[in-house]
């Protein structure tokens, strides 16, 4: 399976090409520079492994949540990328790809993520890592204040993602003696949105270039 | 060559193609105006979701009815600016990124470029060089245009734009958004000599516009003349008309203004408010007088549109241009920085 994965949902920039079974990423910390890189990160990797767009058998995108902006930018040009070479496309959470990468790098199977949502709200997500070695979404996300996120029952829970770093006193306080530790420092990474995005291709789920949509979540953005 | 055109600068999500030598293929635009009617203005977030929304599903039908497949298009344009940067951002991305896939090349192209080059989408199409107003909700300006790339801008509002004007003397007189048109249609039922508003900035020379006082105007005239009107509906009729004159005499005394201070004869109208019949009419009678001729484009090509961007983005393409691997919107851009096409 050869597949393109791409993530401009926060302050990072990454891309990452998935080709039987091995993985190269390129990510870098470029707030507000996305338009900038995302492409050419896109063109490198495709040189890299000697391989042409058409030739993939899908796209992947962090959908969010996010910055808006941000996970507005990753969905035109995956929408964009995928219209042109007539690829499917296969939406991943940032959420989901944030407790993947806490797995790949620590092992960690049950994981509570967390983004700054602003006005004193997260982005919430409770996944546990399933037999394939994959996320799996325990109940749905939230975007809600931190005293009142969700939590599947049992011990051994591991919380990752920014949004501990600014709401960490809320949510040890609500999660308790079932937090075991925290990664505040952790962000949405492509490879790991390329490693979901194959079980989801392979399980025949995809959608294509205009279903392909971000997922904000936060849907009231006017006031009254 | 042909091209694809995207704008996504505000809230129309415009698409068309062009091909050189012969003309628009196919065009579409969707208009958002009822999203954000209850907000009585554009809410840039809710303009970015509608435009992601709408843009790609635009292209397919655009495709569609030019009857063309993925593969005959040689080029994208789309608006880089100015305008909503998220909304702005929609469009460059997808863009840009289509172009990579299709290995086409791709060019960002100015709003306003867009709008100044319309015109010569139209037959007769006006010869180089010519004096261009451009009046939408965003801008009022008077540009001088040699060619391609080659714009001087001879005077611009200081304050409100005049599509801005309309939109907000609308809301005083309680019309619903967007109140330009309807302003004008009940400036229609108005007596012209009841009331008289000034002309701004016409007294002294110099191709500069001001709106905002004309907006106040308005408004302390509603709040005196309504309360003791015998006839309510009839005093806002006259004070619609009297702002309409106003606004109308002014730019036309501007651009018999630019004409002569360029020697230029041709004269071309652009943007939203150029659809104004009132405006067309008082123009073409004062730029006549003056030997000189009028241009404007069909309505359609006066608001936003992408066969501007189509059009502006082939011939900077058939000059050579084109952009790198990236995409850089913006959300202000001075028209004089743009390059010559040739």
């Amino acid at each position: 399976m050869k597949l393109l994965a791409i993530d401009t949902s926060n302050a990072a920039c990454s891309a990452a090409l998935l080709c039987d079974q091995q993985v190269i990423q390129e990510l870098t910390i470029a707030p507000r520079r996305h338009g900038e890189l995302i492409l050419g990160m896109m063109q490198r990797l495709l040189e890299q492994a000697g391989l042409e767009l058409r030739t993939l058998d899908a796209l992947a995108f962090g959908c969010g949540p996010g910055s808006f902006t941000g996970i507005r930018i990753a969905t035109s040009v995956i929408q964009g990328a995928a219209f042109g070479s007539e690829l499917p496309v296969v939406p991943i959470s940032t959420l989901a790809a944030l407790a993947q990468g806490q797995f790949r790098r620590d092992g960690h199977r049950r994981l509570l993520t967390a983004l700054d949502a602003r006005m004193d709200e997260v982005y919430w997500g409770c996944y546990e890592i399933g037999e394939q070695d994959r996320a799996e979404l325990c109940c749905a996300e939230q975007v809600c204040v931190p005293t009142q996120v969700c939590y599947p029952a049992g011990e051994g829970w591991q919380g990752v993602g920014p949004g501990w770093a600014v709401h960490g006193m809320a949510l040890r306080a609500r999660i308790g003696a079932a937090l075991i530790g925290t990664n505040p420092e952790a962000i949405c990474e492509a490879q790991d949105i390329a490693w979901l995005a194959a079980s989801e291709l392979a399980a025949d789920r995809w959608v294509s270039a205009q279903q392909a949509l971000p997922v904000y979540l936060r849907d009231r953005v006017t006031r009254g | 060559m042909r091209v694809l055109g995207i704008e996504t600068s505000c809230d129309e999500t415009g698409i068309a193609v062009y091909e050189h030598g012969r003309g628009l293929l196919a065009q579409a635009v969707y208009s958002q105006i009822a999203l954000h009617a209850e907000y009585g203005g554009v809410v840039p977030e809710l303009a970015s979701r509608d435009h992601i929304r709408k843009t790609l599903p635009l292209i397919q039908q655009v495709l569609a009815e030019a009857g063309l497949t993925r593969a005959q298009l040689d080029g994208v344009a789309y608006t880089a600016g100015p305008g909503l940067i998220g909304a702005l951002l929609v469009g460059a991305a997808l863009g840009r990124s289509l172009a990579w896939a299709w290995q086409v090349p791709a060019i960002g192209v100015h709003h306003l470029e867009g709008h100044l080059l319309a015109p010569l989408l139209e037959d007769p199409a006006p010869a180089f060089p010519f004096v261009a107003l451009l009046v939408s909700g965003g801008h009022t300006q008077l540009v001088e245009v040699r060619g391609i790339g080659r714009y001087r801008l001879l005077g611009e509002s200081l304050d409100d734009a005049a599509g801005e004007a309309f939109d907000k003397t609308a809301k005083i007189l309680g019309l619903p958004y967007p109140g330009g048109p309807e302003l004008a249609r009940l400036a229609e039922r108005g007596d012209p000599e009841r009331f008289r508003f000034p002309r701004p900035m016409t007294d002294r020379p110099g191709l500069e516009f001001s709106f905002s006082g004309l907006k106040t105007f308005t408004l302390n005239t509603v709040q005196t003349e309504l309360p003791r009107a015998a006839d309510p509906e009839q005093t806002r009729a006259d004070i619609a008309r009297a702002f309409e004159e106003a606004v109308v005499e002014t730019l036309v005394i501007k651009c018999r203004r630019a004409l002569r201070a360029t020697g230029h004869q041709r004269l071309i109208l652009a943007g939203g408010v150029s659809a104004n019949q009132r405006l067309r009419a008082r123009m073409n009678q004062a730029i006549t007088a003056e030997g000189g001729q009028t241009f404007y484009p069909r309505p359609a090509l006066c608001t936003d549109n992408g066969a501007m961007i189509a059009f502006a983005g082939c011939q900077r393409l058939l000059a050579g241009q084109n952009e790198p691997l990236l995409f850089t919107p913006r959300a202000r851009w001075p028209l004089e920085q743009l390059a010559p096409a040739a």
